[in-house]
């Protein structure tokens, strides 16, 4: 490192520490331009490959009013993948790529989505406990990034964390419906928590390195990208959610799980870690079948992409090319 | 409410609104995560949503008419019992929205922008008169029509103005799309009645303004056609049979329980 970029270095250190916003044109080290890059891309691909389980939900939502919300619901996690693609395209540009690149990063699997899109959701209870659950695990997390230092990235989450609340809403209510409903809908509801009790265990991530050998966690908090840890977020999530469970008659399937008074944490039983590193690498239940429609739209549509390229008219809807 | 015609007709009226924009709306969001590009499915989704909910408004008054149920009406009728017209019907493709989508954009276009444009000169017939609180409905829906129009109709100019393959897949769409664009601008058997009782201006009327709003835009032959049959007097193709299997899965899984 010569002089000078120590010295930026040094300044930018302080800016962070100082709790100061770094804008997008502003100097940056490149193991935070990167880092930015890797969290805000694979959170934009986890929002749009998001939509492809609740899509299966869709038509099929129960009366017209589920069907409405639920349609609001999908529409507004593309657009908070179109936000924040575009956060990460602005922070992609000095190096030359573009949405392109996300796409094809996405098709190889080397950029990776988050390990709830991965899982099954054949019933309709899966479609409330999504909304519920994970959009609740999403709040969550993406709460504690809204103090981050990126100002773009704080920015767009502002904005989506107040859908996020009108989805977990719309969640809880279907919840409510199901489980004030008849045994059937009860059952179908118990099934569901049980079916993705491990996979919201593991939305939050591994607690330590020990876990998966890998996480990015320390230099992210070192860089105030995030302010908590992972098992800080998931103790955050239990916290809120494990009592309402009860609450409602329903059980969770881990007999280990209970709040430890003395420590002041939950204790649960770990979700197994060597299963979440296959899920997340693509060896998921559902990894290749939804990839493989994302690729296929990608496909199909390719004589669009190329008609909007040289259509004379440079309207509306033209592409992000 | 006049006489017993009246209410019939109303009622038919009201069930051809109603199902073309649910039926239509149920086939845009099967191209939910499928579109060209991401942009377009937040715009294509709020779209269909929309679709969804003026479907919503038609069926509510129906319901106030003493149809039954709006979501009973949805759910749990029988296809023959539908009114939308076949065009609205027919799959975006081959394959389904979950497993080997093989879906065709420039179809996809040409129906919602056909459709659009037809479903604006409707509702503006409508709105010079009609049945009171439809016309209240139809000028809440007329509001999101601009943009509607606006966004199919951009599509369309650009993709019949671009590269070769565009134009002749749009030229293919465009023939597909009129062997049953007939069916919309019809009103079925019953009408002469609803025409005669001023629900509505004639076919004839509708289809000639339909025309010539096209014609504006692109000099194309516009003769079209009820290939598969007038979908308003309950006939339909087992695409329709296969939609409301999907459309009501969950809903007929536990009957009469609240969801």
């Amino acid at each position: 490192m010569t002089v000078a970029s120590e010295h930026q270095l040094e300044q930018f250190m302080d800016r962070i520490d100082r709790g100061e916003k770094i804008e997008a044109n502003d100097w940056m080290p490149d193991d935070y331009r990167e880092a930015l890059i890797r969290l805000i891309s694979m959170h934009g691909i986890s929002e749009i490959m998001g939509a492809l389980p609740e899509k299966e939900w869709v038509p099929k939502a129960p009366t017209l009013h589920r069907k409405l919300a639920i349609m609001a619901k999908v529409q507004d996690e593309m657009g908070h993948g179109q936000l924040l693609l575009r956060v990460a395209e602005d922070l992609m540009e000095p190096l030359g790529k573009n949405r392109d690149d996300i796409m094809k990063d996405l098709f190889s699997g080397k950029l990776k989505f988050h390990n709830v899109f991965h899982m099954e959701a054949p019933t309709w209870g899966d479609a409330g406990i999504i909304a519920w659950l994970v959009d609740g695990a999403a709040i969550i997390s993406q709460t504690m990034m809204l103090g981050t230092s990126y100002g773009p990235y704080g920015r767009a989450l502002k904005r989506i964390c107040a859908e996020e609340v009108f989805h977990a809403q719309h969640g809880e209510s279907i919840i409510m419906a199901l489980a004030e409903g008849t045994k059937e809908q009860r059952v179908l509801l118990q099934d569901s928590i049980n079916s993705w009790w491990p996979s919201l265990l593991m939305f939050f991530g591994p607690k330590s390195k020990a876990e998966t050998g890998h996480t990015n966690q320390d230099k992210n908090m070192r860089y105030k990208l995030r302010t908590k840890t992972n098992e800080q977020l998931r103790q955050e999530f239990l916290t809120k959610y494990v009592p309402r469970i009860w609450s409602l008659g329903l059980t969770i399937p881990d007999e280990s799980l209970r709040f430890d008074e003395g420590d002041g944490e939950w204790k649960y039983a770990q979700p197994d870690w060597n299963e979440f590193k296959r899920i997340v690498t693509g060896h998921g239940p559902k990894s290749q079948e939804r990839l493989s429609l994302r690729v296929r739209s990608y496909e199909m549509n390719n004589w669009v992409r190329e008609a909007l390229g040289k259509s004379a008219l440079a309207s509306g809807v033209g592409s992000h090319e | 409410m006049e006489s017993i015609e009246y209410r019939n007709c109303l009622i038919e009226l009201l069930y051809q609104l109603a199902d073309d924009d649910f039926i239509l709306a149920y086939r845009g969001s099967e191209w939910l995560g499928l579109a060209p590009h991401i942009e377009e499915d937040v715009a294509f989704s709020s779209i269909s949503q929309d679709l969804m909910g003026h479907a919503t408004l038609y069926y509510s008054l129906l319901e106030e008419l003493g149809e039954g149920k709006a979501d009973s009406l949805t759910h749990n009728r029988r296809p023959e019992k539908f009114r939308n017209a076949i065009i609205l019907e027919l799959p975006n493709g081959t394959g389904t929205y979950l497993v080997n989508p093989d879906f065709d954009w420039g179809f996809t276009v040409v129906r919602n922008y056909f459709y659009t444009l037809a479903k604006k000169i409707r509702l503006d017939s409508i709105k010079k008169e009609s049945y009171e609180p439809l016309q209240h409905i139809v000028k809440k829906i007329s509001v999101e029509m601009t943009y509607h129009l606006m966004h199919w109709e951009t599509w369309f100019i650009q993709l019949m103005n671009s590269t070769p393959e565009a134009r002749s897949r749009m030229e293919t769409a465009i023939k597909l799309v009129l062997e049953d664009f007939e069916g919309v601008l019809s009103y079925g058997d019953l009408g002469d009645q609803i025409v005669t009782l001023s629900l509505i201006e004639s076919e004839a009327t509708l289809k000639q303004r339909f025309i010539a709003e096209l014609q504006k835009k692109e000099p194309i032959d516009l003769s079209m056609k009820m290939k598969n049959g007038d979908g308003r007097n309950g006939t339909h193709t087992k695409h329709l049979t296969t939609s409301l299997a999907i459309l009501s899965e969950v809903y007929q899984s536990i009957p009469a329980t609240e969801w």
